[in-house]
């Protein structure tokens, strides 16, 4: 059951406290309050089941009448009321189930009703033992239904989507799943339809529930009649162990709880966290957790032998990694990934200064520039709390720029969604054509062509920014010349504050951790000598590389000419990088390649040696949201062999014959934290020209890319998961009208460059400016870097296609 | 005894075409009309508040005093949406006054549309009557043709669009703020109020409903002042009404009379209950009113009378029950109706109806088992009263009523089917070829045994 989730931490002025009495007892609330959240607040739970404090009341449920025999005006009302509709008034006088009859009789006889058209079919619900209309109705109904009749029947159950299932007979009309999608999601795809008792939620025709949060709605519904094709009939609520952790597919650090039966975790709700994700989360964050089961999880580490790998024992293994490393010395690559907690991004900067000597350090397994690295060492690292979702939700404007909310955001979507219904927030999306969710959350279009967001920045009109405003600048943005660099002077210009939001979960912490060429940990630069000695003072060692590393790109590029040694490599993959090909030629001609993963992947295929690490929910750590918020957790499920990557980087350091200094995520937690932000000056702020404006050349058949990732689409967080990847949005081409017509695209479009083509069918979107397509980054089968090597706003060319 | 009818709406119903413009002028009609655009609009409202009408859609709101509750604030769009979505078992007042004189409603709309300010008006009539759909189509494009409605009315400079719009039918779009979610569109279920209809109704903006005769009634109020108003009627019950007659009655329709004639009036007036039978049930207001009996012959029907004696006035609707009538028979239908019309939104009336009709239909079979008065009448009051709208009190009317009035019938329903005590072809006007209606209604049959008649034939109308 929800608890009211107001006033933490907040004083509330006195003159707007209103001053009630309830069964007796006096409370003082908020003005606006409801009357059933007065009463929780003074521990009388009054039964519901259309209220939810996140939805607006409905009161279609009835279930929570109380008597009110004095509305504070002296009168009161001759009917029983509705305790989730009614807000406080001063001098109220308020009778629950506890001291009137009334209302107790009224709360009995709606329990009963509610009872005749359901099944009763708890020993086989899915939500039996956690359901609250199965605890309501020992807590406040009767034991024996008076009813004899004729139940209500329906066919069993519908699928609203391929993940979420129906079934009407539960189905108690409270519409919460409606106002849901509704009223936070914006995806109005269930409704209400018929009337009476054959009222129902349904869906219209085969337009399904499309909708990237359409798992919150089955937390939510007070009965068993939503349920997931993955859950559905799977355990049962009290076999399952609860295990609080964070969500680790998007960066907004969300609040979750597992729940896991006999070393399995089972299935994943949201978390009540009011300043994250109040209790919400994506699809993804619910559903996807199933890709550490597959067989290619990895178990037992790998060595090559004679060009084929196979399996070792943890000391041989070890002792092959170290000898390539020894003989690399300190010409040493290491891409740790975007994905891993603080600590172990912690543990691979340090082993990159201290046990190898070198700053060739990148976590950006993605489209990356040296003006995001400035941008993140001058802005970013080290900043600690910034902006946050309360600053999101309060803002007077927020611009945002190489940034989707809905896909690349995850609950900051949400969060900006509600502001603007709630607080009217004006919001403003730089971007070739507005996405359906910023369309969902109310945002302006400012149309730019990619690649040109640094003159829409510089030479931004009617747009009024101010200190209480928010920038929120994506990574895409990386790849934008000047963008971040005009991001920074319009920030400055106007006093809004800035918020730089990644993809994924681990970016923030690596950034924090120093995972770049350029920055030691807590926003230390690398070519700040004092910044040096402080962090080499820490980990006692005498001296750190001074010059700036080589970035992600650059290091593989330098492993494919030899200039790099050997590679040390997280989990990452080449697919995500903007030209794969680079990622494999490197790690193939890397002179050896030491892999920390969890599961098999084209970096194994090319390693020479394989250390195995633990699956998420195997360990504890911590993730930096992008707010800068330290999201802990604990171990989900303890297997007594899990590795970490920082565990497997201590052994490393042993073979080579230093000491890492950390091998827990407490020691590196604790160190992290010795260390501290970096309080002397702060690396220099990015500097960069806009990039010349990219026309739209002569040729109609030459158009600039415009690309982002959608939140389904082919990434291995959704392996084992078939019904959540089966939500995933129809992969189109976007370009307007005219752009199809003068290049002379029909229903299909080519998109080629010289290394590859992808065909798609083409959607028209006539926002688009002209010479501009959109496609999907990473459609299954149909990736971006893959097939074509390019990222947003380069160009590409187009053509019909059959 | 004087004749207490006195036709108002109702007086040019037997004019030779009476729903044209011109037949409708010829008697002077849009004439209150002219007269009032000159007029301040506020003395206008002043006036109706001043006549002191109540609502005549059945809840008796004062419709003066609604309309000053509109929201001051004249930046947003007022709205005036008349309700004509008359679905009530047995109300039969306001499609004969729109078949009859449509252009009375119209006169009506614009008066009262300008006494509030507002410029557009709409016409919420009930799908199925499609004729009288028509009829309101033709009447309101021939009132633009002659300037009643439009742009700068009559020289006035007061501009007003009226639309009709037909529902899909639904008995809760009769409830306002349902209406307004069907008008608007969407799926008709009540509203959540707070914020009332007069703040933000109509898409959001302030907006008056007001049922048909009460619009219809304007024009006479205006054009005849407050005093001939207030001189027909009781207190708080002024004026005049429409009632309509139906069932074992020899002249069932319409009469109009002040607010306060008996039943037995109106009977002596339209030559009584049909000939060799006697009254033994009626309602006052439709199915949603608490059922009277004989004993309540006298009650003047006017708001408060009707409300000292147990029942509402509801929309006048007098549906006439003779001996011959099973009254379980007659609530199970109306209950049948409840369940059907229930909109589905709120748990007491959703389920609670389709409870009651269960129970209903078993009694109604001579299988009602040990204990269903009892539990009719609990689940009645967890109905009653606990629902979103009004649909759900109204559905427990007639059961709590009947109980109270005719509980020997429902106990004789635990083992005698409702078909033996009270076989339907003894209530119908026309019998059936092959049967014969006995000339005397007999004595009750209280053997039980006969496998009696699933007939479902309506019976009285």
């Amino acid at each position: 059951m929800t608890v009211t989730q107001s006033s933490a931490g907040e004083v509330e002025k006195k003159e707007d406290l209103v001053t009630i009495t309830i069964d007796d007892t006096e409370v003082s609330v908020p003005k606006g309050t409801l009357i059933i959240r007065a009463a929780e607040l003074i521990g009388i739970e009054i039964p519901r089941f259309c209220d939810h404090p996140l939805l607006d009341p409905v009161a279609a449920c009835r279930q929570c009448m109380v008597e009110i025999p004095d509305m504070g005006n002296g009168r009161g009302m001759p009917k029983p009321q509705p305790s989730c509709a009614i807000t406080v008034m001063p001098g109220m006088k308020v009778n629950t189930q506890l001291t009137s009859e009334k209302a107790e009789k009224a709360q009995r006889g709606m329990l009963e009703f509610l009872l005749i058209n359901h099944p009763l079919d708890c020993p086989i619900c899915d939500k039996g033992g956690e359901c609250p209309l199965q605890n309501q109705s020992l807590s406040h109904g009767d034991g024996e239904s008076r009813y004899d009749g004729v139940k209500r029947v329906y066919p069993k159950p519908i699928n609203l989507s391929a993940q979420i299932l129906l079934d009407r007979e539960r189905c108690v009309l409270c519409a919460r799943c409606t106002r849901f999608s509704e009223q936070i999601a914006g995806d109005p795809f269930i409704q209400l339809m018929d009337r009476g008792a054959w009222q129902q939620v349904n869906i219209a025709g085969d337009q399904e529930l499309e909708s990237y949060w359409s798992g919150n709605t089955i937390q939510i519904c007070p009965v068993g009649a939503l349920t997931s094709a993955a859950y559905r009939f799977r355990s049962r609520p009290f076999d399952l162990v609860s295990v609080p952790s964070i969500a680790e597919h998007d960066s907004s650090g969300s609040a979750i709880r597992v729940d896991h039966r006999r070393g399995t975790v089972m299935r994943r709700l949201a978390g009540d966290d009011p300043e994250v994700n109040e209790e919400w989360i994506s699809d993804k964050d619910r559903f996807a957790f199933r890709y550490g089961r597959g067989e290619d999880r990895l178990t037992q580490p790998l060595v090559r032998d004679n060009g084929e790998l196979r399996s070792a024992s943890w000391p041989e293994a070890i002792d092959v990694a170290v000898r390539g490393l020894r003989a690399a010395g300190s010409s040493v690559g290491v891409l740790p990934g975007g994905r891993l907690t603080q600590e172990d991004a912690y543990g691979y900067s340090k082993f990159a200064r201290a046990v190898l000597g070198t700053n060739d350090i990148d976590f950006r397994a993605r489209p990356h520039s040296a003006e995001e690295a400035e941008y993140l060492a001058s802005t970013v690292a080290g900043s600690g709390l910034g902006v946050t979702f309360t600053d999101l939700e309060n803002a007077s404007a927020v611009l945002m720029a190489g940034f989707e909310p809905e896909d690349e955001g995850g609950i900051v979507f949400l969060r900006l969604r509600k502001a603007n219904l709630k607080k009217q927030l004006k919001s403003y999306q730089i971007a070739p054509y507005l996405s359906d969710g910023a369309r969902k959350m109310g945002a302006t279009l400012i149309p730019t062509i990619p690649a040109n967001e640094a003159l829409t920045l510089s030479g931004l009109k009617d747009v009024e920014l101010d200190d209480k405003s928010v920038i929120i600048v994506g990574e895409r943005l990386a790849r934008s010349p000047g963008a971040l660099t005009a991001a920074l002077e319009l920030s400055g210009r106007t006093g809004a504050r800035l918020a730089w939001i990644p993809r994924r979960a681990g970016e923030r912490g690596a950034v924090e951790a120093g995972c770049l060429p350029n920055l030691l940990p807590g926003g230390r630069p690398v070519v700040d000598a004092a910044a040096r000695v402080d962090t080499a003072a820490t980990w006692g060692v005498e001296s750190l590389p001074t010059l700036t590393g080589r970035s992600a790109e650059e290091i593989l590029a330098a492993a494919a000419g030899g200039d790099v040694k050997a590679l040390l490599v997280g989990g990452l993959q080449p697919a995500d990088f903007r030209d794969p090909a680079l990622v494999k030629n490197g790690l193939e001609n890397a002179g050896f390649v030491v892999s920390l993963e969890a599961r098999s992947s084209e970096v194994t295929e090319r390693a020479d040696v394989v250390l195995p690490v633990g699956l998420l929910e195997e360990r504890a750590g911590s993730f930096v949201n992008w707010e800068g918020r330290n999201r802990a957790f604990d171990v989900v499920l303890k297997k007594p062999n899990t590795m970490s990557d920082l565990r497997v980087l201590a052994a490393l350091a042993d073979g080579l014959g230093r000491d890492l200094g950390i091998r827990t995520v407490e020691q590196a937690a604790a160190e992290l934290a010795e260390l501290g932000p970096w309080e002397g000056a702060r690396a220099a702020a990015p500097n960069h020209d806009p990039a010349t404006p990219a026309g739209v050349g002569s040729d109609p058949n030459s158009a600039i890319l415009s690309t982002w990732r959608l939140h389904i689409d082919d990434a291995r967080a959704i392996d084992g998961e078939p019904h959540l990847a089966a939500t995933a949005r129809r992969p189109v081409a976007r370009l307007s009208q005219r752009t199809a017509e003068a290049a002379g695209i029909g229903q299909f479009v080519q998109v080629s460059t010289s290394r590859g083509a992808l065909r798609l069918p083409v959607e028209l979107v006539d926002e688009l400016p002209a010479g501009v397509i959109w496609v999907p980054t990473r459609a299954a089968g149909l990736g971006v870097g893959e097939h074509l090597a390019v990222s947003s706003g380069e160009v590409v060319r187009i053509e019909g296609a059959n | 005894m004087t004749d207490p009818i006195t036709p108002v709406l109702t007086a040019n119903w037997a004019d030779d075409r009476a729903w044209k413009l011109t037949n409708y002028e010829r008697r002077g009609g849009y004439a209150t009309l002219r007269k009032a655009l000159r007029s301040d609009p506020d003395d206008i409202a002043t006036l109706v508040k001043d006549s002191q009408l109540r609502g005549r859609g059945g809840a008796g709101f004062p419709t003066g005093f609604k309309w000053s509750l509109l929201d001051k604030d004249l930046s947003k769009p007022r709205y005036l949406v008349v309700n004509a979505d008359e679905s009530e078992p047995g109300a039969c007042k306001d499609m004969p006054m729109m078949m009859a004189s449509p252009h009375t409603l119209v006169e009506g709309v614009i008066i009262s549309s300008f006494a509030f300010h507002a410029h557009h008006a709409f016409i919420y009539v009930r799908g199925e009557v499609l004729h009288v759909v028509r009829r309101l189509q033709q009447a309101v494009a021939e009132a633009y043709s002659a300037g009643y409605l439009g742009r700068n009315i009559q020289g006035s400079g007061y501009d007003l669009d009226l639309i009709v719009h037909a529902g899909a039918g639904a008995y809760i779009c009769g409830e306002e703020t349902a209406l307004l979610d069907s008008l608007e569109g969407r799926r008709g279920q009540p509203r959540l109020k707070p914020p009332f209809p007069a703040v933000a109704g109509l898409y959001g903006s302030p907006t008056v409903i007001n049922n048909v005769e009460s619009i219809s009634t304007i024009p006479a109020i205006v054009g005849n002042g407050i005093d001939w108003f207030t001189s027909m009627g009781v207190d708080n019950g002024k004026g005049m009404g429409i009632m309509s007659l139906a069932g074992h009655v020899n002249n069932p329709g319409q009469v109009e009379v002040p607010l306060g004639t008996t039943l037995r009036e109106l009977l002596d007036v339209t030559g009584g209950i049909r000939d060799g039978h006697r009254l033994k049930f009626w309602t006052p207001g439709g199915s949603s009113s608490p059922i009277f009996t004989d004993e309540h012959l006298d009650v003047p029907l006017d708001y408060d009378s009707v409300a000292k004696a147990g029942s509402m006035l509801g929309t006048r609707s007098l549906q006439i029950f003779d001996e011959t009538v099973s009254v379980v028979r007659t609530v199970l239908r109306w209950s049948e109706f409840y369940k059907h019309e229930s909109c589905g939104k709120c748990t007491p009336c959703r389920e609670g109806t389709w409870w009651l009709v269960q129970i209903l239909q078993r009694i109604e079979a001579g299988q009602g088992q040990e204990g269903d008065i009892e539990k009719l009448l609990d689940l009645c009051d967890n109905i009653g009263g606990k629902a979103f709208c009004a649909l759900g009190d109204a559905a427990t009317s007639p059961i709590n009523s009947a109980i109270k009035y005719f509980r020997d019938e429902f106990e004789a329903g635990y083992h005698t089917p409702a078909w033996e005590l009270f076989p339907p072809e003894r209530s119908v006007v026309y019998a059936h070829a092959g049967r014969t209606t006995p000339p005397n209604p007999p004595e009750p049959v209280t053997s039980a045994g006969g496998t009696g008649s699933a007939e479902s034939f309506g019976g009285i109308q």
